[in-house]
């Protein structure tokens, strides 16, 4: 048994070649082949996925033909390393090259000392999106949470909660893009003139309270509030699911011993929920803020930031692959970076007092 | 005491009645516009650009049932009277309404002299609701449909049917590649030694709030250089990395706490790494698996920003499909109606199916950004 070690070994190793092989054949067959597009997909699924699992497999039967010593130091590296390596890849060496591009020229060479970065602060677009995320994460983050909020203590009290909560819910599944549409079409605008009928929803609700159709997405500032109705239509049943599951969890005696106290509904909300919930708020209030802070399909789709609804993450869109850039594009993505990090400092120390290690 | 319970229940009725109201009002709120946009996909292109989507159900509106010709002796920049009503022009174009409940509406510019007649009738739903929308947008081929004004507009097609493949193609390997990948390393973290476990999950935890753009620059780069650019190979890797900090932590979180003696009781009958991976740990971890797969289907499926960035037209999924109709032709509503259903019709069964576990996933990832 132990002589053959050495053999399966070799055979473990021939098979890693042979996966690898396959797989690089597989990539071409998928980036060069003109078949029916069915094919394509059906394939691409096994290749993906079936290569993910093979890799994993063979580098296994590899480490555990290995002598027991090596085995144990090699296996973690197998098991680790290619979630790591591709975390490696994917964020955390680009936030130090992207930091570096942000001195350099347009082509990501020369040096431009701190050029891009006077740029992002003193530019008018820059400024422009600057006043804009700032509302998008004021306005935006205070109705999706006190929404979510007020929706959640309703539902709490209503026998049809689920039915609510799921239809509040229901724009989580929506892409943003399609989002997009669907309140471009309330929004949309025909102007006036004999025999034209508005077919947008808001307009034609105007119109018909007597007042005067609107091309709501090209009247700043407001069109921005529009826009950031769109966020909270998606957003809301986010708050809510976690608002509510934190509502749930306060010990019914306490609600109970207040009421019997004579404590009225709005004492109890203010005084007893509010405070007993106060740790989801700040974490569903962050989550939603970060999420305005790096907003863009909303913006790209509806406006593609124009008439003042320009967006940060829209402009490092526009400075990047419109205007190629790169400087000043890594620039801003870096202050976006910059402004998450108390975000992460905070998440930092939950884990270390969480003690999870 | 008797009084005094029925006034409370009275309270309680009136208080639920009240919550229901609410609710039900923000309910409608939250609904219309995806009813509106679900309605419209079905009506005849032609009929979306003359009225609102709200028309198909049963309403009262002003049907046209005659016309008055204003004879050519009449001066029009005066006032006119017709059937004993007189108004200036500028009032009979904006219709006026007669004693006998008619409206009579001046029709075009002064040199018409024609009045509509126009009574006020019970319209029923609409009937001639259609497939060819969602026909239309499908097709990559030539499509023809009538614009508001009854021309026959002939274009080249948007092809979502292609892109709903595309979507596929990438969502499915996207979703299972960075559980897999994922699943491993939180076994690592939780079960086995190395050194720098601690730091290295550290800096898991720290990418959880990362914005992607920081990447896009940088990754893009490589991609070019590695000719992987506009493949599905490099766009499943991007999302997997994207997707993977909040994926470790997770299944992190679940797995270390499965209880110790499970595994080391499989240690003492010799099971390996590997099979007790395989066979007890991911069994084990359905639900944790389940949620983040849910989640990062939907984040993929819905993905605009790296498609658009790392996927070439040729590949181009939904999103991107539906965001070039809403550029190219912004007002075709009949194909953007369509084709935003099309786009919805997987997420939403995925999220209505599988809600319980979409949420416990939200609530156990509520500290990503």
């Amino acid at each position: 048994m132990k002589s053959s070690k050495p053999l399966q070994l070799v055979f473990a190793i021939g098979a890693m070649a042979l996966t690898l092989l396959l797989l690089q054949q597989g990539f071409l067959f998928l980036r060069d082949a003109s078949v029916s597009k069915i094919v394509i997909v059906v394939f691409a699924i096994v290749w993906g996925v079936g290569g993910v699992a093979l890799l994993y497999t063979v580098a296994n039967w590899i480490v555990e033909l290995l002598p027991e010593e090596w085995a144990a130091r090699i296996q973690p590296i197998v098991f680790v390393g290619p979630g790591l390596a591709l975390l490696f890849w994917f964020l955390a060496i680009p936030v130090f090259r992207t930091l570096i591009l942000s001195f350099r020229g347009p082509n990501g060479d020369g040096f431009d000392g701190i050029d891009n970065y006077v740029f992002a602060f003193t530019d008018r677009v820059m400024l422009e999106a600057f006043r804009n995320n700032l509302l998008w994460m004021v306005f935006g983050a205070s109705f999706c949470v006190g929404l979510g909020l007020i929706i959640a203590v309703l539902a709490d009290r209503s026998k049809y909660e689920a039915v609510y909560k799921a239809i509040i819910f229901m724009p989580m599944a929506i892409s943003f893009v399609g989002a997009g549409v669907i309140w471009k079409f309330v929004y949309t605008y025909k102007g006036e003139g004999s025999g034209i009928s508005e077919i947008g929803l808001l307009n034609a609700i105007v119109l018909a309270l007597g007042g005067q159709s609107q091309p709501w997405l090209l009247i700043p500032p407001w069109n921005n509030f529009f826009l950031i109705a769109i966020m909270v239509w998606l957003q809301t049943g986010f708050a809510m699911v976690i608002l509510s599951s934190a509502i749930k969890g306060i010990p019914a005696e306490l609600l109970e011993a207040a009421r019997i106290d004579g404590a009225n509904e709005f004492q109890i909300f203010f005084r007893i929920i509010i405070p007993s919930i106060q740790g989801t708020l700040i974490t569903v209030t962050t989550t939603i803020v970060i999420f305005s802070l790096k907003l863009f399909d909303i913006v790209r789709v509806m406006t593609g930031g124009n008439n003042g609804t320009n967006v940060i993450a829209n402009e490092f869109y526009l400075q990047r692959f419109t205007y190629g850039d790169a400087g000043q594009a890594s620039a801003i993505a870096v202050i976006l970076l910059v402004a998450v990090i108390p975000v992460m400092i905070y998440n930092l120390r939950q884990f270390r007092e969480s003690r999870a290690f | 005491m008797n009084t005094k319970k029925t006034s409370l229940d009275r309270q309680k009725k009136l208080s639920n009645f009240f919550v229901n109201f609410v609710l039900i009002l923000i309910c409608i709120i939250w609904i219309v516009p995806t009813l509106g946009v679900f309605v419209t996909s079905f009506r005849n292109s032609q009929n979306i650009f003359q009225s609102g989507w709200w028309t198909v159900f049963p309403h009262r509106e002003y049907v046209k049932t005659g016309e008055i010709k204003i004879p050519e002796d009449v001066d029009v920049d005066g006032p006119i009277t017709v059937n004993g009503v007189t108004r200036t022009f500028e009032e009979w174009r904006a219709g006026v309404l007669m004693p006998d409940g008619t409206q009579l509406t001046w029709f075009g510019n002064k040199r018409t002299r024609q009045i509509d007649v126009q009574t006020l009738q019970w319209q029923w739903f609409e009937t001639d609701l259609t497939l060819e929308n969602y026909i239309n947008v499908l097709s990559g081929k030539e499509i023809r449909f009538k614009d508001g004004s009854g021309n026959e507009i002939v274009r080249q097609g948007n092809d979502l049917s292609a892109a709903f493949l595309n979507s596929i193609a990438v969502a499915v390997p996207a979703t299972i590649i960075p559980i897999l990948i994922a699943a491993f390393a939180a076994y690592g973290f939780a079960w086995m030694n190395f050194p720098a476990r601690k730091f290295l999950f550290t800096i898991v935890v720290a990418l959880l709030v990362v914005p992607l753009q920081i990447a896009l620059v940088p990754i893009l780069q490589d991609y070019t250089k590695l000719g992987i650019n506009g493949t599905f190979l490099g766009i499943w890797l991007a999302h997997a990395g994207f997707g993977l900090p909040l994926a470790i932590y997770l299944l992190f979180n679940y797995i270390n706490q499965l209880p110790r003696d499970i595994l080391e009781s499989a240690f003492i009958d010799g099971a390996s790494h590997f099979t007790i991976f395989t066979n007890l740990i991911l069994p084990l971890s359905v639900p944790a698996l389940a949620s983040f797969a849910i989640f990062q289907f939907l984040w993929v499926w819905n993905d605009y920003l790296v498609g658009l960035i790392f996927l070439g037209e040729q590949n181009r999924v939904l999103t991107m499909a539906l965001a070039a109709i809403v550029g190219e032709k912004g007002q075709d509503w009949h194909l953007l109606t369509a084709g935003a259903f099309i786009s919805m019709i997987l997420p939403l069964t995925v999220f209505f199916a599988l809600q319980r576990f979409f949420v416990r996933g939200l609530l156990a990832g509520s500290v990503k950004g």
